[in-house]
């Protein structure tokens, strides 16, 4: 018997997973499959594919070949044993959420999230009954505290934006997994390349692709990776894997797909009826990122730690929160979850608080005053007067938004340039 | 043989190899596990014959169902086990009686002793797989719903 060639690495995967040539052309880069609709051969193959018997594709708001790459692209680098793509990292959220939350369950997140998280998981998800309370990660017994009889999974961010606090993944997958519950971690500002959560405990990832598996600004997206592991019967919380799905025949999914019932619910209900489908063009340009993730992420994470470096010995700046820095109160948890590098976004205060914020953002040139992370431009931001403006000033402190924050997502521009723009814009802005 | 991981050679092999199988437990409902499965095999090729003992109906998918391997009247390359742990020693013996090459144990079903026994007699054995999601992966269909199917390759492969 032939051995299998060895399992290939991050770098192959980044490139080669889920993108074999076109069967139908030969074309070796992914195609964009941008059609709506797939012929049936038959009566007989259509009702196979709608009854979930057949692999196929069926209609693009369901499965789309082009996206499809990229699924297999990302749960390849996240260890896990499917995806599910979608039109933004708030979809995929919304998805992971609606694949096993009844009205009137329960989950737990961390305080240090993504501020549109926050106010997803806060407001929005209430529409549908579905309870959220917070717990601070940086003691992981808060969630175990906070567990209820309804409570059906905990959530967190690596590297949350915006302050960059590095999560003890395994010290709280144990806590979930001791409960029954299931463990979510949000990757999208580690990325694969830095952290791999479903190494340390979690059940699902999510990301918003938007970022740096993206890479370049330009094509929204999601995604929710499955690591297959997750026993949905056990605690029989799980009813929607479980249990016959009407609209299906009564079909049990993880009877009948084993571990890949949430890669397969995600599609044929989650997409199907949520409908927060990726287009199949930002498909293409999130696989095209993908292949170079290795290397943007080597370089921003270098970038960072010399942007870090720099601000921590201005006169102007009171605080910076980079886990890559020794004075990081995450340094260690950094070295054990993220040993090639903290990220590339984090937070730092100033010491003229809110009026120094808002001018320094105003005052670089090389920075864009925008609203995103994971570019490879470098994006600064005050989050006080933007994106973390809806929540209260508890949330903001909680979050690591207050008033003096600014948070930067450092790009692959020339380091020294980068320094030379803040160091111009924290003299105008000490100046006031 | 390690039973916790198959190399995708061995898989591919004996989904190459085998043209019959005896489905032990092979349900007349079409909404069944073991329905899809058959069905799935079947359009690729492959002569399914059904094993129920307690089936009604006479046929299921176009063939003939048999209340034990023993009673199929031809030979059979593999037997797929669709039925629990429990039973899987009783169905490999039977399996190796029959002359069957490969027993093939569906998710969920394992017996480490009932391997050994027939891997002892020569057959080629598979546990905890589906023969569906396994001939899916190797022939680039699974990734088509979003699964990691681990095949990376840099040649144009036919569908399905």
């Amino acid at each position: 018997m032939t051995k299998s060639p060895p399992k290939p690495g991050f770098e192959t995967l980044a490139i080669h997973a889920g993108a074999s040539p076109d069967p139908a052309t030969g074309a070796r880069s992914t195609p964009i499959y941008q059609t709506t609709a797939y012929v049936f051969d038959d009566v007989e193959h259509a009702a196979s594919l709608f009854n979930l018997q057949s692999y196929g594709y069926l209609y693009s708001r369901l499965t789309n070949p082009t996206v499809s790459a990229l699924e297999e692209r990302i749960a390849a680098l996240e260890g896990g044993r499917g995806a599910v793509c979608t039109a933004s990292g708030h979809a995929a959220q919304l998805l992971a959420f609606f694949t096993f939350m009844e009205p009137g369950d329960h989950f737990i997140a961390a305080t240090k999230l993504y501020g549109g998280s926050i106010t997803q998981f806060g407001r929005s998800f209430q529409k549908f009954g579905w309870q959220a309370s917070f717990a601070d990660p940086d003691e992981p017994a808060n969630f175990k505290r906070a567990i209820g009889p309804k409570t059906k999974a905990i959530f967190v961010e690596q590297l949350a934006n915006p302050a960059g606090a590095v999560v003890d993944l395994a010290a709280i997958a144990k806590i979930a997994h001791d409960a029954g519950l299931l463990f979510i971690v949000d990757n999208t500002m580690a990325s694969p390349y830095l952290c791999r959560p479903i190494e340390c405990g979690a059940d699902l990832v999510v990301h918003s692709t938007t970022k740096f598996l993206s890479g370049h600004g330009n094509a929204m997206g999601g995604a929710v990776v499955d690591s297959g592991k997750f026993d949905w019967a056990k605690s029989g919380k799980f009813k929607s894997l479980t249990e016959a799905e009407p609209a299906y025949h009564g079909l049990k999914f993880q009877e009948t797909f084993g571990d890949l019932a949430f890669t397969v619910h995600g599609h044929a209900v989650g997409l199907r009826d949520l409908g927060a489908t990726m287009a199949p063009l930002n498909a293409f340009l999130t696989i095209t990122g993908i292949e170079t993730l290795p290397l943007r992420m080597e370089r921003h994470v270098a970038n960072a730690l010399a942007v870090a470096q720099f601000l921590e010995k201005s006169p102007a700046v009171a605080w910076v929160s980079y886990a890559g820095l020794p004075s990081s109160k995450y340094f260690k948890l950094a070295q054990k979850y993220l040993p090639r590098g903290a990220g590339a976004v984090f937070t730092f205060g100033l010491k003229g608080g809110y009026d120094a914020g808002i001018k320094l953002v105003e005052s670089v040139n090389l920075f864009s005053h925008l609203a995103n992370v994971g570019d490879t431009r470098s994006l600064i931001l005050h989050p006080a007067s933007t994106t973390h403006r809806q929540l209260t000033a508890e949330q903001q402190a909680a979050a690591g938004a207050g008033p003096e924050v600014v948070r930067v997502s450092v790009g692959l521009e020339t380091v020294a340039d980068l320094i030379a723009d803040l160091a111009q814009g924290l003299d105008k802005s000490a100046r006031g | 043989m390690n039973h916790d991981a198959y190399d995708d050679d061995y898989l591919r092999g004996i989904l190459a190899s085998v043209k019959t199988i005896a489905m032990v437990g092979a349900s007349e409902h079409w909404n069944r596990p073991s329905s899809f499965a058959m069905k799935y095999l079947q359009s690729k090729g492959y002569r399914v014959i059904p094993v129920n003992p307690v089936a009604k109906a006479p046929e299921i998918l176009g063939e003939k169902v048999y209340k034990s391997v023993e009673e199929i009247p031809f030979a059979v390359d593999m037997v797929d086990v669709f039925r629990r742990s429990e039973e899987a020693p009783a169905i490999v013996d039977a399996a190796i009686k029959k002359g069957a090459k490969v027993v093939w144990m569906q998710i969920g079903v394992r017996d480490d002793e009932a391997a050994a026994k027939a891997e002892a007699a020569g057959l080629k054995v598979v546990m905890n797989r589906c023969p569906k999601i396994e001939y899916g992966r190797l022939h680039g269909e699974l990734g088509w719903g979003g699964a990691n199917s681990g095949i990376i390759s840099s040649k144009r492969r036919k569908a399905g």
